[in-house]
């Protein structure tokens, strides 16, 4: 090995920063392409034979000013349809942070790709068209943010150039969003008038509306809190490998056994008592290593290797948990769940469930109702199509390590597989398990 | 529970910790992956990351390398360099190979071989029975990119399909595949170029040396810098120039390395992993705009290259 315990850096380049990973809900007609393009272009992120590219092929198409909406233009698939077909990911960083932008398109698998691509956000921006107002797709995107759990919203309300920046027109709109919000129970919402067109309030401030004083977007991007929640959670640790390097010529490690995996919540000290789910046995930490450097503690999403005191069995699909704050172990759970594929949820097939790191075989023991995300109405069904959303129960083969969604994002969430194509078929959030659960 | 500041992780790190996570969900549900390694500044990050991942062990995969026979010589050199020290199995398959047994067909000599690499890529998953192959690739690269899961599922014929992709939640991958299908994963699929630099300067990792300022022959040719008169590993000499083409010796570096033919490099007089960094936070030219002539041959070239197989 070189030098893989000099982790040290120079300090040049490398800011002392974080990133945040944050979503665009909306559709091309709220300008949600030009916003976008306006936070690259504005944070200097395009580099200039993009710029030259957009620029030639917004003269083809016969427009006079440079469409930012050009950059994020999708697939030669999606061109030639006329459609955006899924969630794209873009990047750019202002030295102080470093951004992960989810673009999730608004019309096709408007669900499946919000879901997706709310699953990793931690902010949400919801575009309004201010000519238009709070529409049933506003409400159908914020209902979405608040079932994946994102913790910061955004309402931009743009094409403020198109109404003469009139603020009595964005306190209405306010105001309607704001009942609405109460009533499906949003937490943080903030409202940014803008014209993603013309750039104001995005990154500069502009001159056309005066009358808000409020942060502008990238204000408001480089102080939201970088972590999913502020509240202190439970440390988790699903075991993804063991690591046993028995065929090393090295004696020192025959009895060597690390546990990989990433911390999904929480952190974990040297000298900590841990217990192994669902075997119930426990021991200490030994070691915490990265690398070749040890640790005196791991934190909330760093992957490390954790040592033990005892030999106890661990193996992948395990879970390593404080002794005095476990996590509910269950074969019967109840979640939202979101359906994503074109053949429906049949109750009478077995699925494969994927949970942290563990795969069980899971049954459908209930659908309790679908959701309908225009209305919010509880419907009752037999069977759920792709894009529906529905409250369901789950009998599972192997007993899973659970917290509720609301609690631990990482402990909480399922992926549900066919079997027979290996496709992910759906997305669950869990809201609590049912009988033969054993408490901690 | 109280209410506190929470310590998070600096960019880097969680870049990091991500491509850790991502490379043990491979060895943790894949029975035979590999490991792509072209000695290029992208798989050099995969290897310190898998370092990080797997030691004091073995990896779980072996490394391979499809080489396309126009390799810089340096480049090729430091890849059987690098996997010595690391005491990894490294595979080479040659798309030279793939021509001898006539699943290559040229239309001349001298075309890039880039994208022939997909047959040899295919040829050799085939022969080893790889059912997931872990690569480099980043999402800010090309917009084809944008758009890839991280666990990307191809095909018994390795074709991508944009419109039927995984939906991928949370950091639940999904790695299954049946047997003769294949899963190539991108653990650094969040890095941007500069992300690459900065974690290379962190880490203080070797570069094969074409990566940092040095005198090239080089002509003019299509509005880019052609290297010329590139001597390969088996003596022959590569690029040579068209009558009528003034060679140039300039001072330049890679940003990228690939084919020979259709890889170009940048003036530069960056000797060094911090020069680089700082060169490139104030480059105006994309990646791949400014060296990967193959690219720029239609818009939708690499989403065409990667349905038909390519990584």
């Amino acid at each position: 090995m070189s030098n893989l315990n000099q982790n040290i850096s120079s300090g040049h380049g490398e800011h002392a920063d974080s990133l945040l990973r944050f979503m665009t809900c909306g559709s091309v007609d709220d300008g949600k392409s030009t916003l976008i393009g306006r936070l690259l272009f504005d944070t200097k992120t395009i580099l200039a034979d993009t710029l030259n590219q957009i620029e030639r092929t917004s003269k083809k198409r016969g427009m006079e000013a440079v469409d930012l909406s050009l950059l994020t233009d999708g697939l030669q698939a999606e061109r030639e349809q006329g459609i955006t077909i899924d969630v794209a990911y873009r990047y750019f960083s202002t030295g102080t942070r470093k951004y992960i932008i989810a673009d999730s398109p608004g019309h096709e698998q408007y669900t499946r790709n919000m879901v997706t691509a709310a699953s990793t956000a931690n902010l949400a921006i919801i575009l309004i068209d201010a000519r238009r107002g709070v529409l049933t797709q506003t409400r159908r995107h914020s209902f979405l943010a608040k079932l994946v759990g994102i913790p910061h919203l955004v309402v931009a309300i743009n094409k403020m150039d198109l109404i003469d920046h009139d603020r009595a027109v964005f306190d209405r709109i306010c105001g309607e969003y704001r009942a609405f919000a109460d009533e499906i129970g949003l937490g943080d919402v903030r409202f940014i008038p803008m014209s993603a067109l013309n750039g104001d309030n995005i990154v500069d401030r502009g001159e056309a509306m005066s009358w808000y004083t409020g942060p502008t977007l990238l204000e408001i991007l480089e102080t939201a809190p970088a972590a999913h929640t502020e509240q202190a959670e439970a440390f988790r640790f699903p075991v993804q490998y063991v690591c046993r390097p028995q065929a090393s010529d090295n004696p020192d490690l025959h009895d060597y056994r690390g546990f990989m995996g990433r911390v999904e919540s929480g952190s974990v000290k040297v000298g900590d008592r841990v217990t192994a789910l669902p075997s119930g046995q426990s021991s200490i930490v030994k070691r915490i290593e990265l690398g070749a450097v040890s640790l005196p503690e791991a934190i909330h999403e760093q992957s490390v290797s954790i040592l033990l005191e005892d030999e106890i069995d661990v193996s992948r699909g395990d879970m390593l948990v404080p002794s005095d704050e476990q996590p509910v172990v269950s074969k019967d759970i109840e979640g939202m769940v979101c359906w994503f594929s074109e053949t429906p949820l049949s109750p009478a097939r077995t699925y494969l469930v994927r949970h942290t790191t563990r795969t069980s075989k899971a049954k459908i023991a209930a659908i309790d109702y679908r959701v309908d995300v225009n209305t919010l109405a509880q419907e009752p069904v037999t069977s759920l199509a792709m894009n529906d959303i529905a409250r369901i129960r789950l009998r599972l083969a192997q007993p899973l390590a659970v917290d509720p969604y609301a609690d631990n994002r990482a402990t909480g969430a399922f992926i549900v597989i066919d079997e027979s194509t290996n496709n992910t078929v759906g997305a669950g959030m869990i809201v609590s398990t049912g009988a033969g659960a054993t408490a901690a | 529970m109280s209410t506190l500041t929470r310590q998070t992780l600096s960019h880097l790190d969680w870049l990091e910790a991500e491509a850790i996570h991502i490379l043990r969900e491979v060895a943790g549900q894949c029975e035979r992956p590999v490991l792509l390694f072209s000695g290029g500044k992208d798989s050099i990050c995969l290897l310190r990351l898998a370092e990080k991942a797997f030691r004091p062990a073995r990896f779980p995969f072996p490394l391979m390398h499809i080489d396309t026979g126009h390799n810089y010589r340096e480049v090729v050199d430091f890849r059987d360099k690098r996997a010595a020290e690391l005491g990894e199995r490294l595979i080479v398959r040659s798309v030279e190979d793939s021509m001898k047994r006539g699943t290559v067909v040229l239309k001349s000599a001298d075309e890039p071989r880039n994208k022939h690499q997909s047959v040899t890529l295919l040829e050799s998953i085939a022969e080893f029975e790889f059912d997931c192959c872990i690569g480099g690739a980043r999402r800010d690269e090309e917009k084809a990119r944008a758009k890839e899961r991280i666990m990307s599922f191809r095909d018994e014929f390795g074709q991508w399909d944009p419109k039927n992709q995984r939906p991928e939640l949370w950091n639940l991958y999904n790695a299954r595949a049946h047997r003769g299908e294949n899963i190539r994963a991108f653990p650094i699929s969040n890095w941007t170029e500069m992300d690459v630099w900065q974690y290379i300067e962190r880490e203080g990792l070797e570069l094969p040396s074409i990566y940092f300022a040095h005198q090239r022959d080089v002509v003019m040719r299509g509005g880019a810098m052609m290297p010329v008169n590139v001597p390969l590993a088996d003596g022959s000499v590569i690029n040579v120039p068209r009558p009528g083409e003034a060679v140039e010796n300039r001072l330049v570096r890679f940003r990228t390395v690939g084919d020979i033919t259709c890889t170009a490099p940048v003036e530069s007089d960056a000797d060094s992993v911090t020069k680089i960094v700082i060169e490139t936070a104030t480059t105006t030219i994309t990646e791949r705009g400014a060296t990967r002539l193959d690219d720029q041959t239609s818009e939708a070239s690499m989403e065409q290259r990667k349905k038909e197989g390519y990584f």
